[in-house]
């Protein structure tokens, strides 16, 4: 669905953005096709792993379901979805995510140091989608399935 | 010296759940603005529509769709879509007709009939399409990013979910004294406090509902407003449509990230400072000469925002204007007096242009109970998706 967004497993998880050869700008998501930097006349675009970690910006949650496209099971209870935008320091920029499951708001406060984990958006019978979550330092729990964009 | 255009005329069609197509309300309210103005609808040189995208097909083509509900009558016609800021646009378009003398007097309508709940994109996968890609990848509704701008005004400044609930306090006692909104009822912080929360901290009274809804406006040249009469009308002296600037450091609807600024060192001020500064810049005014001002208050948070993008306080000093009732009717600069989104709800298309109908009611003194004292000077401000912003200044 977002191919190339994401890669890598366990420790090694990263989000994928591009980086400009001539202005040495930083796309997420990725900008393959021309460097928006208006002071530019473009250089080619690199695939470069973004920072693992960062700090809230801030963050909020979902307590009703979102529309599709978002996919619910409208068999199962809403649960609140809590999303986090995260500042990288090294890009200067914020990334938007959900949050790991099992986090809540009650867990977050801006300035919170957090991390990209691979996580699962949703599953059916053929297909798994694999996603990106933003998850506090220090705390484990579930992880979902890695590596393939569907 | 500031070209400028007369507004003859303003009428809007009730805010409501009316269940009727969106070219009803327009009509309706094109029909009023052209008899406020005193003119018919074949004196009309040109009809300028902001376009709907009801169920995502950008074929509602709105400046034809009117123009032949009107009665085709051989008018110039244009139709504008910028999200949110669509009706101010479509103003914009209209006053550079005349302003190129392209047209002496113009119409400019904005309808629709908005669905019930989220507004969600189009169907089918399109995965280029941002707005499509933060629904599927994510599920973040408007009200996420909503409630990560609250967020972030309590971390930066302070404020609490009781400073919002005052906003939309001080907004429906406004909308409540506004016989075209859609709620007319005063609301206390309890009942805010009391209703479901959406997106943390905001909770279902912080946030605008959707509505159906229309509004329009006659423009004119000076010279044909003389020609009629019209000596001194409220005239329009400055659209604002400008874009961010690289790199665009505010997380924003519907982006997943912000530009980096890694590469490039950003401006001093945010999209939606630009936005109003362009604004004063070309009316020749600043915050201090405003009367009144007319903002998107999606949620009561991004309201304190636009306070302090305005330049009506400093930064994180928004509360502190809130609370000390200058933003209130009667105080120093009233906000939303007709009510604002809290009051209307959203009808994306005609938004823009039914502030621009208070301000003209306001600088005509004919606003009822709810007339700010000598109004002479009036501003809005509201931003689209996809990097749409506007920002009207009209005066009298
Ligand atoms: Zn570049």
């Amino acid at each position: 669905m977002v191919t190339g967004w994401f890669a890598g497993e366990g420790d090694d998880f990263r989000l994928l953005g591009t980086r400009c050869s001539a202005c040495a700008s930083v796309f997420f998501p990725r900008e393959d096709h021309h460097c928006r930097n208006p002071a530019c006349l473009g250089g080619e675009l690199v695939e470069i792993p973004l920072s693992r970690r960062g700090r809230v910006w801030s963050f909020t949650d979902s307590r009703y379901p979102p529309p599709s496209p978002y996919v619910t099971d409208p068999e199962l209870p809403w649960e609140p979805c809590a999303f986090i935008a995260v500042e990288l320091e090294a890009e200067r920029m914020v990334v938007l995510g959900q949050a790991a499951p099992g986090i809540t708001v009650a867990d977050l406060a801006v300035g919170l140091e957090v991390e990209v984990v691979p996580g699962v958006l949703h599953e059916d019978a053929e297909t798994t989608w694999t996603t990106w979550h933003w998850r506090p330092t220090g705390v484990t729990g579930v992880t979902g399935v890695t590596g393939v964009t569907a | 010296m500031t070209k400028e255009v007369a507004v003859l005329g303003a009428g809007m069609h009730p805010w409501g759940k009316w269940g009727r197509s969106f070219v009803e309300y327009g009509v309706a309210a094109a029909r009023e603005a052209l008899a406020d103005a005193g003119l018919e609808w074949p004196d009309i040189g040109a009809i300028i529509g902001a376009d709907t995208v009801r169920g995502g097909y950008p074929g509602y083509v709105s400046g034809a769709a009117f123009a032949k509900a009107l009665g085709w009558q051989g008018a110039r016609v244009g139709s504008v879509y910028a999200a949110c800021a669509s009706g101010a646009q479509a103003i914009d378009a209209g006053r550079a007709q005349i302003l190129a003398g392209l047209a002496d007097v113009v119409l400019v309508v904005g309808a629709d009939s908005a669905p019930k709940g989220f507004f969600r994109p189009a169907g089918g996968d399109r995965p280029d399409d941002p707005d499509w890609l933060r629904f599927r990848i994510l599920g973040a509704t408007n009200p996420v990013y909503f409630g990560l701008y609250a967020r972030r005004r309590m971390a930066q400044h302070g404020d609490t979910p009781d400073d919002f609930a005052q906003v939309k306090v001080k907004n429906s006692a406004m909308g409540a004294l506004n016989p075209h909104a859609r709620y007319r009822s005063r609301v206390t912080a309890e009942e805010v406090a009391a209703s479901a929360v959406v997106a943390d901290p905001l909770r279902l009274l912080d946030i605008c509902a959707t509505s159906d809804g229309g509004a329009a406006v006659v423009l004119s040249s000076m010279e044909y407003a003389r020609r009629l009469g019209q000596a001194e009308p409220v005239r329009i002296r400055a659209v604002a449509t400008v874009t961010p600037r690289y790199p665009n450091t505010v997380l924003d609807l519907p982006d997943i990230a912000t530009d980096s600024a890694g590469a490039v060192e950003p401006a001093g001020e945010t999209f939606r400072r630009s936005i109003a500064r362009a604004a004063y810049e070309e009316a020749g005014v600043g915050p201090e000469d405003l009367s009144l001002a007319e903002v998107y208050d999606l949620s009561t948070a991004l309201e304190l925002q636009w306070y302090e993008d305005l330049g009506l306080c400093g930064e994180g000093e928004g509360v502190k204007l809130l609370r000390d009732g200058a933003t209130a009717l009667g105080g120093r600069i009233p906000v939303n007096v007709s009510g604002g989104l809290a009051s209307f709800g959203e009808a994306v298309p005609a938004q823009a242009i039914a502030q621009v109908c208070e301000l003209t009611r306001q600088l005509r003194c004919v606003a009822g109970d709810r007339q700010v004292v000598g109004a002479r000077v009036g501003i809005t401000a509201n931003q689209g998706l996809f990097g749409h912003g506007s920002a009207v200044i009209a005066v009298r």
